[in-house]
C-alpha cells in the first residue's frame, strides 16, 4: 500500500512534496482518483471540486519549482465541512434550504487554506446545520462508516470522519458544537480537536450554536491534527469572540508528546452507566499506557456534568432558532411558494420556503428554542440552562486544579447502525454526553483511536480535555498515547479497515433520501 | 394620498377637560459614523439600492458581527449629554421577527443591559418655563433595510403589485433613546412633545453624532400616548399622578418637528372621542399621514407579541472603563441650552430677538460674526436684516443662501469694520453688501472697486455746505429761527452734491454751526 500516496499522513505528504519527491498535482490526483473508486459507497462529499482542488494544486507546484518560500502545508489537500462558506463553491449545510446557494465569500480559515496553498477536494456531507450525531439528518442522504457500511460515521461531521478513514483526504476541517468533530472521529478510527472556544475563527461557519460552534482539524494522526490546526487557528479581526494570541504550540506538543509528570484525571461522571463494555476497556487500558509513559492518574469528580445534556438541549435550540430565522427564502436558497395561494405575501412565501426547506430534525429544534426563549418561560428554561453552564465551567476549574488534564471516552458506544435511532432523538442526544461538557465550558478537547471494541470489532475513541488555550496539552498527551497504542498494535488502527475497493457494491442499504 | 375613514375625535379643549394625557417619545437617531455599526460598509445616504452592503449587513450565512467602536463611544456621549449614567457593562441583544427588510430576521439591539439610563433632559416652552423629561434609556441597535412597495397607489404595502428591498440602510448605527412615561403636561403635551425633540436634536447636533435630519429619517419619532381620567386637582398634583396609566397607542416615524406636536395632539383627540364613548382604546401601532393630520391603525400590538431578546452571542460585552467614560465626558460640548443662555447675555439681545436668531438658525453665523470682529447689533441687523430680507425673496433660508452666494461672517464683520470706521454709510454699505452677494469680492474689494468711500476731506464738505445754504436761502432761515428739524432737507442736498459719500451726521453738524442753531 506504500505505493499509495494517500495512505500517507499529511506530514508525510508535506515531506515528499518540499522534497519535490511528488506534486501537489500528483497528490490532488491521487485523492480524486480515490473519491472517485470509494465515494459512491461512503458518500462523504456533497461536492467535489476537480478543477478548482487541480488549479489550485498547479499553482502551488509553479510556485515551488520557482523556488517561492511555501507554508509547510502548501500543496497537501484538505475536504471543508459543508458547513463553511467558500467563495464559489456550493455550501449547503446539509440542507434543501441551500440547495444551489454560492456563497459570494471566504470563510476566515477557508482564506487560510488557500493562502497556506492547500487544494480544497471538496465539501463533505453533515446532518442538516450540524444537528444530528450521525448525517442521517443530511438531506442528501447519509454518509457511511467506511469500518462497516451499514453504520453511520458519527455526526454531525460525519462526512470529514469518514473521508479521511476512506483515505479520500488526508486531512479535513470540521466544526464541533456538541462533540461533531470528537464523536465521528472516535466511531471512525480518526483524530479530531475542537480548539478552545474563540481558538480558530468561527467567520464564515454557518452558526448553529454561536456560543457553542467551533470549527477544528479532522486527520488520522495526533500530528497531522496539529499542523492542521496550526493552519487554522488564530486571531481573526471579524469575530468578536476570537481569542487575540498567538496559536497554542500545538505542533511541537504534538512532537515532543512527553507526558511524565503530567497528572490525567479521569472524570467520575463520564464512563460508567450506559458506556458499552469495549468502550470502556479500551479506556481503561489507554490511561495504564499513559501511566506506563510517566504520568499519573486521579479521579476527579464533575457533578454538574449531569447537568450538561439538558443545559445543551436548551442552549442549542435557543440559539439555532435565532440563527437559522435567516433563512427565509428572501436573499437566497430555496424558495417555495405555497401551495393554493394566488398572491401570497412575504411572510407566506417564508412560512412555505422553511417547512418545505428544513428537515424534522431541524424544525424539532428551532420549535423547542423558539419555546425556550418566549416570554414566561425565558427564566426557566434558557436563564436555567446559562446557570448550569457557568456550574459546568466551575466544575473544570476545579478539576484543572488537580490534573493537567481530563480523560473520558469519546462516546459511550461504538457506531450505530444507519437507522436505529433516527426515531429516538433522545437515544441520539445521549450519544454526545461526554462532548458536550467541553463545548458548553469553552475547553478543547480531542478524540483519538483507543483500539477496537471486543464485542464488534468496531473503533472506540479515547477523549483528552484541557484547559481553556491550553490546546498543547491535548497534542502533548494525544500523541505519546498514540505512540504508545501505535506500537502495541503494530501499525495505525485504520491498517485493520476492511479495503473499501474489495467490494465495489458492498452498500447494503440505500440512501432513502438521495435522489 | 392617504385614503381613510376619519375616526370621531372629540375637540381639544373637551378632550383636556375630561382627561390626562401621558406621553412616551422614542427617538430613534441614526448616527454619522463612516462606516456602519457591525461592518466596514458606508453609511452615506443615497446611494443605489444595495451598493453599500456585504456578507454582514446582508446576513449572509457564516458572517458575524464586530462592533463599530465610534458608535459606541456616540453612544456614551449621548448618553453623557444626557445625564444618564453609562453602564460599566452592556451587552448586545437579539430582538427575533420576521420582516423581510430584517436580512438576519433579527435585529441587534440592547435590551435590559443598555449602555446608558436614567438620565434626564429639561427643555425650555414657550412661556420660558422648563419641563423636565425623564431619559429611562438610551441604547445602541442596528437599521434595517427599506422597504419600497411597488404597484400600489399609496406606497404602502397594501395593493402593491411588489416589493423591493434596499440593503444600504441595514446596520445603520441607530441609537434609541427612550423617555419615561411624562405626567403633568395636561395641555401642554403636544408643545412638550415637540420642546422635548427640538431640544434633544439641539443636543445631537452639537455633539456632532449625527446630522439629525428628520426630512431624511436620520431622527425619526415615535409617540406613545394615552389618556387617564382627569381628577379634581389637589395642592400637590399627586391625586392625578395616582391614577393608573391609560391603554397607549404607538404612532411610529413621525418627521417634523411640527408633526410631533400635531400627532400628540391629534391622539389626544381621537382617545378621548374613543373613551368618552365607553369604548376602549386599542394598544397598537398607529401610521402618521402628515397630509391630513390624522394617524391610522397599523398593526394591533397584543401580550402575544414576544421578540424573544436574548443575549447576542456573537458580539462580547461592552464595558468601557471609567477613564475612557471621564476621556469622552471631557469631548462634550457646552449644552445648547446653556450656551443660548450665555451668548443672549453676551450679545445683550432681547428676548425676542435672541428667538428670532436661533429660529433663523443663525446663531452659529451670528457667533462667528461677533468673533470677528462685528458689534452684536451689527452682526444680528445684517443677517437677519438684510440677509434675511434677500433670502427670503429668493425664497431660500439665510444660512443656505449666505452658503450660495459666499457670503461669510468674516465678510459680514469685515463690512461691519468699514461703517464703524467711518468710511462707509449705511447706504453705502448696502451697496457693498450687493456687491460682495454678487460674487465681486470681499466688502473692501468691493468698496474700493465701486469708489464707496465717505467723503472725509472737510474741505469739499463745507464747499458743498455753503452752496446748498446759498441756495436755500429760504431754509437756511428757518433753522436760524430755531426749526433744527429743517436741516435734513439741507443734508440730502449736500449728499446729493457729493453723490451720497458725505457723512450725513458730519453734513448736519457743519449746517447747524454754520447757521448758528447749535
Amino acid at each position: 500500500m506504500t505505493s499509495d500516496l494517500t495512505r500517507l499522513t499529511a506530514s508525510e505528504m508535506s515531506d515528499l512534496l518540499s522534497r519535490k519527491e511528488i506534486s501537489s498535482v500528483e497528490l490532488t490526483q491521487a485523492h480524486l482518483d480515490r473519491t472517485a473508486a470509494v465515494d459512491g459507497t461512503v458518500h462523504s462529499y456533497l461536492h467535489v471540486d476537480t478543477a478548482g482542488a487541480l488549479a489550485a494544486a498547479k499553482a502551488v507546484d509553479e510556485k515551488r519549482a520557482a523556488g517561492a518560500d511555501l507554508h509547510l502545508m502548501a500543496g497537501v489537500p484538505i475536504a471543508v465541512k459543508d458547513v463553511m462558506a467558500t467563495k464559489g463553491l456550493p455550501t449547503t449545510c446539509g440542507s434543501k434550504m441551500l440547495e444551489g446557494w454560492i456563497p459570494p465569500y471566504d470563510a476566515t480559515l477557508v482564506t487560510k487554506l488557500r493562502a497556506a496553498g492547500m487544494p480544497i477536494l471538496g465539501k463533505t456531507n453533515m446532518d442538516e446545520f450540524a444537528m444530528g450525531s450521525s448525517t442521517e439528518h443530511s438531506a442528501w442522504g447519509p454518509s457511511h462508516n467506511p469500518w462497516d457500511l451499514t453504520r453511520i460515521p458519527g455526526g454531525s461531521g460525519g462526512g470529514s470522519s469518514s473521508v479521511v478513514a476512506s483515505f479520500q483526504a488526508p486531512l479535513a476541517i470540521g466544526t464541533d458544537t456538541g462533540g461533531s468533530i470528537r464523536q465521528p472521529a472516535a466511531v471512525t478510527g480518526t483524530v479530531g480537536t475542537k480548539p478552545t472556544y474563540g481558538g480558530v475563527s468561527r467567520y464564515g461557519l454557518v452558526a448553529l450554536a454561536s456560543s457553542l460552534d467551533q470549527a477544528g482539524p479532522c486527520a488520522r494522526t495526533v500530528l497531522d491534527t496539529a499542523l492542521l490546526h496550526a493552519v487554522m487557528g488564530g486571531h481573526d479581526p471579524r469575530d468578536s469572540t476570537s481569542i487575540d494570541a498567538p496559536v497554542p504550540p500545538v505542533v511541537e506538543a504534538a512532537r515532543t508528546a512527553d507526558v511524565s509528570g503530567l497528572t490525567i484525571g479521569v472524570v467520575k461522571q463520564l464512563g460508567g452507566a450506559g458506556y458499552q463494555a469495549g468502550v470502556r476497556a479500551r479506556f481503561d487500558e489507554s490511561v495504564q499506557l499513559l501511566v506506563d509513559r510517566g504520568a499519573k492518574v486521579v479521579e476527579v469528580d464533575c457533578p454538574n456534568f449531569d447537568y450538561a445534556l439538558a443545559a445543551y438541549y436548551l442552549i442549542l435550540p435557543s440559539e439555532a432558532s435565532s440563527n437559522l430565522a435567516k433563512f427565509d427564502a428572501m436573499r437566497y436558497g430555496l424558495r417555495v411558494r405555497p401551495e393554493g395561494v394566488d398572491d401570497p405575501s412575504a411572510e407566506q412565501v417564508m412560512a412555505a420556503s422553511r417547512d418545505a426547506g428544513f428537515g424534522d430534525e431541524v424544525k424539532r429544534r428551532i420549535i423547542l428554542g423558539t419555546y425556550a426563549l418566549s416570554s414566561g418561560y425565558y427564566d426557566a428554561y434558557y436563564g436555567q440552562a446559562q446557570k448550569v453552564r457557568r456550574l459546568i465551567a466551575d466544575d473544570f476549574s476545579r478539576a484543572f486544579e488537580v490534573a493537567d488534564v481530563l480523560v473520558s471516552p469519546t462516546a459511550p458506544t461504538t457506531a450505530f447502525p444507519i437507522g436505529e435511532k433516527l426515531d429516538e432523538p433522545m437515544a441520539m442526544y445521549l450519544n454526545d454526553v461526554a462532548t458536550i461538557p467541553a463545548n458548553l465550558a469553552g475547553v478543547p478537547g480531542m478524540s483519538l483511536p483507543s483500539g477496537l471494541a471486543d464485542e464488534d470489532g468496531l473503533p472506540t475513541g479515547i477523549q483528552i480535555l484541557a484547559p481553556a488555550t491550553m490546546d498543547e496539552r491535548l497534542y502533548a498527551v494525544g500523541s505519546a498515547l498514540e505512540r504508545a497504542l501505535v506500537e502495541q498494535w503494530g501499525g495505525p488502527l485504520l491498517d485493520r479497515a476492511p479495503d473499501l475497493t474489495a467490494h465495489p457494491s458492498a452498500h447494503p442499504t440505500a440512501d432513502p433520501k438521495e435522489a | 394620498m392617504s385614503s381613510h375613514a376619519a375616526e370621531p375625535v372629540l375637540s381639544y379643549e373637551e378632550a383636556l377637560e375630561q382627561f390626562d394625557p401621558v406621553m412616551g417619545l422614542e427617538v430613534h437617531v441614526e448616527l454619522g459614523t463612516r462606516t456602519k455599526m457591525f461592518c466596514g460598509c458606508s453609511t452615506q445616504f443615497g446611494a443605489p439600492p444595495n451598493t453599500h452592503v456585504c456578507p454582514v449587513c446582508l446576513g449572509l450565512p457564516g458572517a458575524l458581527p464586530v462592533v463599530n467602536e465610534i458608535g459606541v463611544q456616540s453612544a456614551i456621549r449621548i448618553g453623557l449629554a444626557l445625564d444618564c449614567k453609562i453602564a460599566p457593562w452592556s451587552r448586545f441583544a437579539r430582538k427575533n421577527y420576521f420582516y423581510p427588510d430584517m436580512p438576519k430576521n433579527f435585529q441587534t439591539s440592547q435590551y435590559d443591559e443598555p449602555i446608558a439610563v436614567d438620565g434626564h433632559l429639561d427643555v425650555e416652552l414657550e412661556d420660558g418655563t422648563y419641563y423636565r423629561v425623564e431619559i429611562e434609556r438610551a441604547h445602541m441597535e442596528e437599521d434595517t433595510g427599506k422597504s419600497l412597495h411597488v404597484g400600489g397607489a399609496t406606497g404602502r404595502i397594501h395593493g402593491a403589485d411588489h416589493s423591493l428591498v434596499d440593503y444600504n440602510r441595514a446596520g445603520i448605527p441607530l441609537i434609541e433613546i427612550v423617555t419615561k412615561p411624562m405626567p403633568g403636561a395636561g395641555a401642554r403635551a403636544p408643545e412638550v412633545a415637540r420642546a422635548y425633540v427640538s431640544a434633544l436634536r439641539d443636543i445631537l447636533k452639537s455633539l456632532g453624532v449625527s446630522d439629525v435630519k428628520m426630512e431624511e429619517g436620520s431622527m425619526r419619532a415615535d409617540v406613545n400616548l394615552s389618556l387617564r381620567p382627569k381628577v379634581a386637582a389637589d395642592a400637590t398634583g399627586e391625586a392625578q399622578l395616582a391614577v393608573p396609566l391609560g391603554t397607549r397607542s404607538e404612532t411610529k416615524n413621525v418627521n417634523s418637528f411640527r408633526s410631533v406636536e400635531r400627532a400628540v395632539r391629534y391622539e389626544i383627540t381621537r382617545h378621548a372621542a374613543v373613551l368618552a364613548e365607553g369604548g376602549r382604546v386599542l394598544q397598537e401601532t398607529r401610521h402618521w399621514h402628515e397630509d391630513t393630520g390624522v394617524t391610522t391603525s397599523g398593526r394591533e400590538k397584543s401580550d402575544a407579541d414576544d421578540y424573544r431578546y436574548f443575549p447576542e452571542p456573537d458580539l462580547v460585552p461592552v464595558a468601557p472603563t471609567p477613564e475612557m467614560v471621564e476621556a469622552l465626558r471631557a469631548t462634550l460640548p457646552e449644552p445648547p441650552a446653556a450656551r443660548r443662555k450665555r451668548l443672549q447675555s453676551a450679545w445683550g439681545y432681547a428676548d425676542l430677538e435672541m428667538r428670532d436668531v436661533v429660529n433663523a438658525g443663525l446663531l452659529e453665523v451670528i457667533e462667528e460674526t461677533v468673533s470677528a470682529g462685528a458689534s452684536s447689533t451689527a452682526a444680528r441687523k445684517w443677517w437677519l436684516g438684510e440677509i434675511a430680507r434677500r433670502a427670503s425673496a429668493d425664497a431660500m433660508d439665510v444660512t443656505a443662501y449666505a452658503a450660495e452666494r459666499g457670503v461669510t461672517p468674516a465678510h459680514i464683520a469685515e463690512l461691519d469694520g468699514l461703517v464703524a470706521s467711518g468710511r462707509l454709510n449705511d447706504s453705502m454699505a448696502r451697496q457693498v453688501l450687493d456687491g460682495v452677494l454678487d460674487g465681486e469680492g470681499t466688502p473692501t474689494a468691493v468698496a474700493d472697486a465701486r469708489g464707496l468711500e465717505l467723503v472725509q476731506d472737510d474741505g469739499a464738505l463745507e464747499a458743498a455746505v455753503d452752496a446748498v445754504i446759498a441756495a436755500n436761502a429760504g431754509v437756511a432761515d428757518k433753522i436760524r429761527e430755531g426749526k433744527v428739524a429743517a436741516a435734513g432737507a439741507l443734508i440730502g442736498q449736500v449728499m446729493k452734491e457729493l453723490k451720497g459719500q458725505a457723512d450725513a451726521a458730519k453734513a448736519r453738524e457743519l449746517i447747524l454751526a454754520k447757521l448758528g442753531a447749535s
